[in-house]
This record gives structure tokens, C-alpha cells and sequence, in this order.
């Protein structure tokens, strides 16, 4: 079955006076129609760019040095700017943290609605207006119809939340980038938006990538998890193993740092030292000041992720793998 | 950027902030500087510089008045940019005139500062009843615009002098008028600045140990309102050299005996239509300058201070 | 009634007193009333019933209450200088000076909008740049030059236009307008540009930084997500948004207009209320300063209700808020 979307080996460069700085390095995943795929790293793992990279709104200095985006099997990110504005919304969607930004306050959100919806389906406003209703009533608002003609400040975080899910949905894209959807939510809250996500994406067969730092929120929902550090990818496979087995140093010190209510821990795993500026990147493989385990080789070459099945690490000491 | 303890990296670090790199790096700006700096020091040195004292009478021959730039047609040597109608040199005039007009100007928004900076931390600091009534003042003030303002300060002391208005008391009329009129701002913005600092912890802690308000409104709280006072005063000098040269247009400011750059283009206006060009031409252009570069100078520091750009 | 109108008519009527206040003091304080209506060589008696007559031996307080009073009634007394009432030579030139800022106020708005948006929506391209050149030069030179630079070009030079008056003006009850005949429309055109120079410039400015700082926000980022046209993201959302603050403050910059053309009358001799107040202030005729300063005052304080009252019926965000007071 052909991939939804298909990253080969994408550079973004961010261009400032001191020279360009490498914030996503040679990245590459696919995914699979219906498939949500976590992608997990600290702050300024890339993860963001990503997201951003996919679907075509790096800002400047940023820009896309290399390797190739596909959609479907067509490739997006060399497209003019009219014919990737149609994807956006229709194909691609896109959910970003703050519900309460994302939104513009001067509008109702029927009519952010029926707008997008105009912009991408050939309907007319009153038709717009009743698959509106629908898709409130999808993502859970209770009575839409009347909800349809509030103001987003009149929501609450929750609600907000998902009037964005129903506005970045509202075109059926193939694709959904959710950009941290649950950081700025209570926590009773999140899960509520997290499941409703994992529904209402699976009912309408969208993959999505799920961009996080909270692991909890991987393990609840993601079929599939890629950990980044420092611009690529250093593991990524099924939700279960990688979680339960994680072979890359780093992203076993990650599942180290979780709490956990079965294990006997004292005290949670720390990582020594922290995730390296883009400016100050070291030689070899980025990880290697703090790693336990590393050799003279990681010292001086870069590892790549092993093409070796489901489940891939880019790692010396797990090279030649099979998994 | 690595951490450098000695006072050499601190300079290197100077150097190679992004303030300084924005600096050089605008041609605009450091050409705006430039032109900043010579117009003030040629107003310092204008004793020396000048060629006439257009204010003693001796050197005045009505002859020699109405005479054009030299490059013109009936231009004299002596005259580099022509007479007034007084027979004063032009370029003298507008040496002179520039010197008082940023005299004028600079005193009096240094009075505003303090004023303003002063009233804005004892409205903040002892709050109650005296900062109500500050404010209040300030928010009546702010309904009109400063020129506005400074006409009036200006008009009731020319009513209130009469006979008594000299070009002396011009000057220190318009340096209380501006000072009087530019004050609000930085009250408000210090008053802001000292409720939120005011409550934190590091205040409350230094009030515990015993120092006095005084101490602590400058020690404390004033350096942390030093970047919106600074980005107040490069607008409202630029404002104070307009008020000034403005008032000085309508005739409420410095008169034809002692004229800053707003005075010689009112004396000009009237010889226009006769072709007599110059007088109102060369001050206005230098009048121009002189504002436009302190504006460049003051956008370029306004953009380096905003924090939401950096 | 809800409690921030209150709190801003509290306001305005603070404001107004303020300025009566001053206005009284003008009266008492500055100059000699008593000189003014008889001159200096008039007899001891003479003065003496004048100051009876005027009510200047009464009790501060009391002299106040009548000026007061008078004044919400605008009754400000006989000018010193034309011995006519002060309210008649206002209304008289009130005309003039309003036609003069409104026409420039639709220039400076019309003109400064689409610029600001401009620069902000093509910010690297040269007409940008030439945009933020003019606007420089129209916030740094001031508002006298510009007229006097316009007078040299177009009146000396090419003698296009006329450098004073009002030109042919028709009458319409107690309006006079000059906007009915060609003559009116040419004189109006240069001190027009002149006043409008400045608030143009500003408006552009304020334009553009809150366009700027608009298109950054996470709304815009999410509708150009959604794949909305140009159009809609730069119109619909961006343009709308930026306009609620600025609406507010060209709502203010009315009333600075009234002021600034003060400056602009007196360039070019236009016979408005700025002129008379100019006149009034190098001839000390206190009854027509404090006159023009309490007419003044009044038609700021009500911009600027207006003002309030228009932003809190364009941002539901207040609107909500205020209901629930």
C-alpha cells in the first residue's frame, strides 16, 4: 500500500549571520493511510520543523536545503505557492498548541468554519453551514447548532481545542500535523482531546503525525513513534517495542525518565548534560558527549538509521541488528 | 556564545552583539549619526565658526540686506547663503539659530525627563491620593496635543509678561513650555513600571533591610524602566526641536532679533512671493535634517530596544 | 447604564472642568481685564465701576460659578481686539477649520491605510521602501515647512494654486462652505495636503506595525494552515484585526487635526478658528482664548466617548465582557 506521506531524507536550514544553522538533518519516515505517527524530542529537536517542513510554512530565515516530501506519491515540496495553498487544508491539515490563539477572535467560529469549508469543497454557504453543524457535532460541541454562532472566547480550552480539530478536519485531508495539541490543556483535559483525535482520524481513515514531548501521550495514541535528537531521527518503530525496548541510548534514557506506578524505582533515570545548541553541534554522532556506551567511532562518524525492518536505530552499537 | 569573564571579552561581546551589528550594519543609521553629531558639534562651535555675530547691531548695513547666495546673481563673498532683510549673514543666523534651537530643545526635555521620571516613581512608589492626582493631571494633559499644550503655557506667559517678553525670557519661556508639555509620558510609563517592581520580592526584601524609598526607587526600579524612558526621549526630542521651531513660526517663540531656524522661515515667508528664496530655503532645509536624522537615529534605537523583535 | 461609560463621562467632565479652570484663570490672572475694556488712561472712578460691574470685587468662587455657567451656555464675553462676541467669531470660523480637517482627514486615511497595508503585505520591495522614505519624511518635517515647501512649488513656482484665503465661498444658512466652487476646492487643496501630511504618515506607520505584528500571530499561521487564499488571510483576517486598534486611534488624531491646524491656518492665512486663537494669543484677547479652549476641549471630549464607545462595539471580546458587568 503507497505511503500518504513519504520524507526522504529532508534538510531545513535556518540562514543567520553566523551561518546556516542545520535544524533538521537527514530525515526520513513514512507513513502509512490511517497510521499516526508520534514524534517525540526535547525542545528543539526538530520535531516542530517537521511538522512546519511537511507542510510548507517554515518561516524565514528557515527554508527546506534538501531531500524530497511526497504526498501520495507526488512530491509537495518543490510546488508553487498557489498549488501548495490548495493542499493545505484539503489534503494536508494542520493543528497548532495554543487553542486560544489559533483562533481569531473577531470571528464566530460558524463562520471560520464556513469559510474553510467554502475555500476547498464546492459548496455554497448554507450547505457549508450544515456540515459545520455536523462536524461539531463530531468533535463533540454540544449543541452545535447554536454553538455555531459563538466567539471562540466564549469556549473553553477543551471546547477551543476541538472547534480546531473540526476547522483543520473540515476539508477531509489525508493528513493531519498536530503540532503539541494537548501542552496547553489541563491535564483532565487532554486526554479527552487526545481520544477524540485517535477517533475521529481513524472513522475518517486520517494519518497523522503527532508531534510531542510527552510520552504519555504517544504511548495512549500513536501506532508508530520516531524519537528526534538534535535535527534527526535516532529511533523509531511500533509504539510498543520502542517503548518497552528502546535500543537508542537516548531514547532509553527517555523511557528511564518516565514514572512509572508498577516498577520499584527510587529514583527517575536522569540523562546527563543536555541536548546540544544547532550552533555547537558536535563532531560525530550529536549524542555522544552524554552517552554511557560511546566508542572511539561514534566519536568521529555519524551513525544512520538501519534500514533493518520495522524498527530502526541510528546507532553504532545496534548496526547490525535485526530486530 | 561562550561565557567570557574578562572585560576584553565583555567588549568582544559588545562588538559582536546584535545591537552593534544592526548599528554598522544600516549605512542609513551610521550616516544619520554622523550628520547628528556634526550638526551638534558645529552648534557647540558656533562662536568660532561662525563668520558673523548676527546679533550685534554694528554689524548690520541695511545695504546689505536682500543680498542672494553667492552662486546667485548679485551674490557677495561675504554672504555665503545670502541676507535678510536686516542685512544679517544667513548662514551665521542659522548657525546661531540652530545652537538655540537645540539648546532649546535639550534643556527642556531634560526637564521634562526629570519631571516626568520623578513625578511617574512618587506616583508609583507612595500611590493613594498623590498618585490619583497625578494621573489624573496626566490623563487631562494627554487629551491635547503637546504643541497645543505648548501654545497655550507659551501664550499665557506672553499675556502674563507683556511689555517684560525679551529674547531672554523667550528662551527660558519656551524650555519651561516644552518641559511642561513633554512630561506625561514618562510619568505614566515609570508609574507602570514602579506598581509592577514594586511587589517583588527583591523590593520588599530591601525594604525589610531598612533602606530608605529613595534608595531603593533608584537602585532597583529605575534601571529597570531605563529602556522605555530611553525610547520616550529620542521621540520627544525630535517632538521638542519641531514644538520649538513651530512656536517660533507662529511668532510665540524667538523673535526676529534672535532667531532660531522656526524664526528666520516665518521672516522668510514674507519675501517669497518677491524672490527672495534663500531665507526660507536654508533653514528650512537644515531644520529638515536635523529632525529627519534624529528621527533615523531614534527609529533604529526604537527597533534595537523593542524586546518583541529580538 | 453600563460602568465604563460612567467611569469615561466621569472622565470627560473632569476634563472639562480642568479646562475651565484654566480658562478662568487665563481671565483673572493673565493681563488686566479692567485695561482691556477701558484702556490704560481711564479715571480711578471709572475703573472702580467697572470692576463692580464685572463682578471682579465678588468671591473667587462665585466669579467661577458665573464663568461656568456662562460658558456651558458659550457665552465667553466680547473679544478685547473686534469688541464682538466670542461665540460669534467662533462659529463664524468654525466652517473653515472643519471642512479643512475633514478633507484632510479623508486624504490621510485614504491614503495612509492602503499604504500601511502595503508595506506590511511587500515589505522587501521598493516601493516599500520609498513608502518608508516619504512616511520618515512626513513625521520628521514639520507641519509649517511642509506648507511653506508646498507654497514655494506650487504658488511661486508654478502658480498653480493660491497661497491664501479661502477662495469663493457659498453660503448655506450659518455654514459657509468653499466646497461648491472650483476656486474653494483649489485653495483648499494645499493646506489640506499639508494637515493631512503628518497624520498620513502616522496612520501608515501604526498601519503597518500592527499589520506586522498581526500577521505573526498563531490565527494567521492556522488560517494560511487551512489553505485560505492570499485574499482572505491578508483581508479578512489580517486587515480586520489590525483595524480595531487603529480605528481608535484615527478617532483620536481627529481631534489633534483641530489642533494642528492651527499651524496650517496660520501658513496659509486660512480663515479657521486656529487662526483666530493664533491671533488672540500674540494680541492677549483672553475671551477668545479661553473660548476656543473650552470649544476645543468639549469637541475632544466627545471623539474620544465616541471613540470608546465604537471600540467596544467592534471587539466582542469587550463586548462580552462589558455585558457581564
Amino acid at each position: 500500500m503507497q505511503s500518504v506521506l513519504s520524507v526522504r531524507d529532508l534538510r531545513v536550514d535556518f540562514i543567520t549571520r553566523r551561518g546556516a544553522l542545520h535544524a533538521i538533518d537527514g530525515v526520513s519516515f513514512d507513513i502509512a493511510p490511517g497510521e499516526i505517527l508520534g514524534l517525540v524530542g526535547e525542545s528543539g529537536a526538530g520535531k516542530s520543523v517537521t511538522g512546519s517542513a511537511v507542510i510548507g510554512l517554515i518561516d524565514p530565515p528557515g527554508k527546506i536545503s534538501g531531500g524530497e516530501i511526497l504526498l501520495n506519491g507526488d512530491r509537495i515540496d518543490t510546488l508553487p505557492a498557489e498549488k501548495m495553498r490548495k493542499i493545505r487544508g484539503k489534503r494536508i491539515g494542520m493543528i497548532f498548541q495554543d487553542p486560544l490563539t489559533s483562533l481569531n477572535p473577531l470571528y464566530r467560529i460558524g463562520e471560520q468554519l464556513v469559510q474553510t469549508i467554502c475555500a476547498h469543497l464546492p459548496l455554497d454557504a448554507k450547505q457549508a453551514r450544515v456540515r459545520a453543524i455536523k462536524l461539531l457535532e463530531d468533535v463533540g460541541i454540544p449543541a452545535p447548532d447554536q454553538r455555531i454562532d459563538s466567539y471562540p472566547h466564549e469556549f473553553s480550552g477543551g471546547m477551543r481545542q476541538r472547534v480546531v480539530i473540526a476547522l483543520a478536519l473540515c476539508a477531509e485531508p489525508d493528513l493531519v500535523i498536530a503540532d503539541e495539541p494537548t501542552t496547553a490543556l489541563d491535564v483532565s483535559v487532554q486526554a479527552q482531546v487526545i481520544a477524540l483525535l485517535k477517533q475521529i482520524c481513524a472513522d475518517r481513515g486520517t494519518a497523522v503525525i503527532l508531534v510531542t514531548h510527552d510520552m504519555g501521550v504517544i504511548a495512549e495514541a500513536a501506532d508508530r513513534v520516531a524519537v528526534m535528537y538534535a535535527g534527526r531521527i535516532v529511533e523509531i518503530g511500533p509504539v510498543a517495542e520502542v517503548i518497552r525496548a528502546p535500543r537508542h541510548p537516548y531514547a532509553a534514557g527517555l523511557m528511564g525518565a518516565i514514572p512509572s506506578l508498577t516498577s520499584d524505582r527510587d529514583r527517575l533515570e536522569q540523562i546527563e548534560g543536555a541536548m546540544p545548541r544547532l550552533s555547537n553541534l558536535p563532531e560525530g554522532c550529536a549524542f555522544h558527549p552524554r552517552c554511557t556506551q560511546a566508542t572511539d567511532q561514534c566519536r568521529q562518524a555519524r551513525p544512520d538509521l538501519n534500514a533493518n525492518g520495522a524498527h530502526a536505530v541510528a546507532c553504532f552499537l545496534h548496526e547490525g541488528d535485526h530486530i | 556564545m561562550p561565557a567570557n569573564p574578562s572585560s576584553q571579552g565583555r567588549m568582544a561581546r559588545i562588538m559582536d552583539s546584535d545591537l552593534v551589528f544592526g548599528f554598522l550594519n544600516s549605512k542609513l543609521t551610521v550616516f544619520a549619526a554622523v550628520i547628528v553629531l556634526l550638526l551638534l558639534v558645529s552648534a557647540l562651535l558656533t562662536p568660532w565658526i561662525a563668520p558673523y555675530d548676527p546679533y550685534d547691531p554694528t554689524q548690520l548695513f541695511i545695504m546689505d540686506s536682500h543680498i542672494p547666495p553667492v552662486w546667485a546673481e548679485g551674490g557677495d563673498w561675504r554672504f555665503l547663503l545670502g541676507t535678510d532683510d536686516q542685512g544679517r549673514d544667513l548662514f551665521s543666523a542659522m548657525l546661531y539659530g540652530l545652537r538655540l534651537s537645540l539648546t532649546i530643545s535639550l534643556v527642556g526635555i531634560f526637564f521634562a525627563t526629570i519631571l516626568g521620571v520623578g513625578l511617574g516613581l512618587i506616583a508609583g512608589y507612595v500611590g493613594g491620593a498623590i498618585d490619583a492626582l497625578i494621573m489624573r493631571i496626566a490623563d487631562i494633559q494627554l487629551t491635547f496635543p503637546a504643541i497645543l499644550v505648548a501654545l497655550l503655557i507659551d501664550g499665557a506667559a506672553h499675556g502674563a509678561l507683556g511689555g517684560e517678553y525679551t529674547e531672554d525670557t523667550a528662551f527660558m519661556v519656551l524650555v519651561v513650555s516644552i518641559a511642561l508639555s513633554f512630561w506625561v509620558k514618562y510619568a505614566r510609563v515609570v508609574r507602570g513600571s514602579v506598581l509592577v517592581e514594586r511587589n517583588k520580592e527583591y523590593v520588599q526584601a530591601a525594604r525589610l533591610v531598612g533602606r530608605s524609598p529613595i534608595a531603593i526607587m533608584f537602585d532597583h526600579i529605575l534601571p529597570n524602566v531605563m529602556g522605555p524612558i530611553l525610547v520616550i526621549l529620542t521621540i520627544n526630542f525630535g517632538l521638542a526641536v519641531i514644538a520649538e521651531a513651530t512656536l517660533s513660526f507662529l511668532g510665540v517663540g524667538l523673535p526676529p532679533t534672535k532667531p532660531s531656524l522656526g524664526t528666520l522661515i516665518r521672516v522668510g515667508q514674507q519675501f517669497l512671493f518677491s524672490g527672495e528664496w534663500w531665507v526660507v530655503v536654508f533653514p528650512g532645509i537644515l531644520l529638515g535634517v536635523l529632525v529627519l536624522t534624529i528621527n533615523l537615529v531614534g527609529d533604529w534605537l526604537r527597533d534595537a530596544l523593542n524586546p518583541k523583535l529580538r | 447604564m453600563p460602568a465604563f461609560i460612567l467611569r469615561r463621562l466621569f472622565q470627560a467632565a473632569l476634563v472639562l472642568l480642568a479646562v475651565a479652570l484654566i480658562s478662568f484663570a487665563l481671565f483673572r490672572f493673565v493681563g488686566d481685564p479692567v485695561n482691556q475694556i477701558v484702556g490704560v488712561e481711564a479715571s480711578a472712578a471709572d475703573r472702580a465701576q467697572i470692576r463692580e460691574e464685572l463682578g471682579l470685587n465678588d468671591p473667587v468662587v462665585l466669579q467661577f460659578a458665573r464663568f461656568a455657567m456662562r460658558a456651558a451656555q458659550l457665552d465667553f464675553g466680547m473679544s478685547y481686539q473686534f469688541r464682538q462676541p466670542v461665540s460669534e467669531l467662533l462659529i463664524s470660523r468654525f466652517p473653515a477649520t472643519l471642512e479643512l480637517a475633514i478633507v484632510s482627514m479623508i486624504l490621510a486615511i485614504g491614503v495612509g491605510i492602503p499604504m500601511g497595508v502595503y508595506t506590511a503585505l511587500y515589505r522587501d520591495s521598493l516601493l516599500s521602501k520609498a513608502f518608508q522614505a516619504l512616511s520618515l519624511a512626513g513625521i520628521s518635517l514639520p507641519t509649517f515647512l511642509i506648507g511653506i515647501l508646498m507654497i514655494y512649488v506650487f504658488s511661486v513656482l508654478l502658480g498653480l494654486f493660491p497661497s491664501y484665503g479661502r477662495g469663493d465661498v457659498v453660503d448655506l444658512g450659518w455654514w459657509t462652505t468653499g466646497l461648491l466652487t472650483r476656486s474653494g476646492w483649489a485653495a483648499i487643496f494645499m493646506p489640506a495636503v499639508t494637515l493631512a501630511m503628518f497624520q498620513m504618515t502616522l496612520i501608515m506607520r501604526i498601519v503597518r506595525a500592527e499589520m506586522l505584528e498581526v500577521l505573526r500571530t498563531d490565527y494567521i499561521k492556522f488560517a494560511k494552515a487551512r489553505g485560505l487564499p492570499a485574499r482572505i488571510v491578508n483581508f479578512g483576517h489580517a486587515l480586520r484585526n489590525t483595524m480595531v486598534p487603529v480605528i481608535t486611534i484615527i478617532g483620536l488624531e481627529l481631534g489633534s487635526v483641530i489642533a494642528f491646524a492651527i499651524i496650517t491656518e496660520s501658513v496659509f492665512q486660512w480663515p479657521g478658528m486656529g487662526l483666530l486663537f493664533l491671533n488672540a494669543v500674540q494680541n492677549a484677547d483672553i475671551p477668545i482664548m479661553a473660548g476656543y479652549l473650552i470649544l476645543i476641549s468639549v469637541i475632544f471630549v466627545v471623539i474620544n466617548l465616541m471613540v470608546d464607545l465604537l471600540y467596544v462595539q467592534v471587539d466582542p471580546r469587550l463586548k462580552s465582557s462589558i455585558q457581564k458587568d
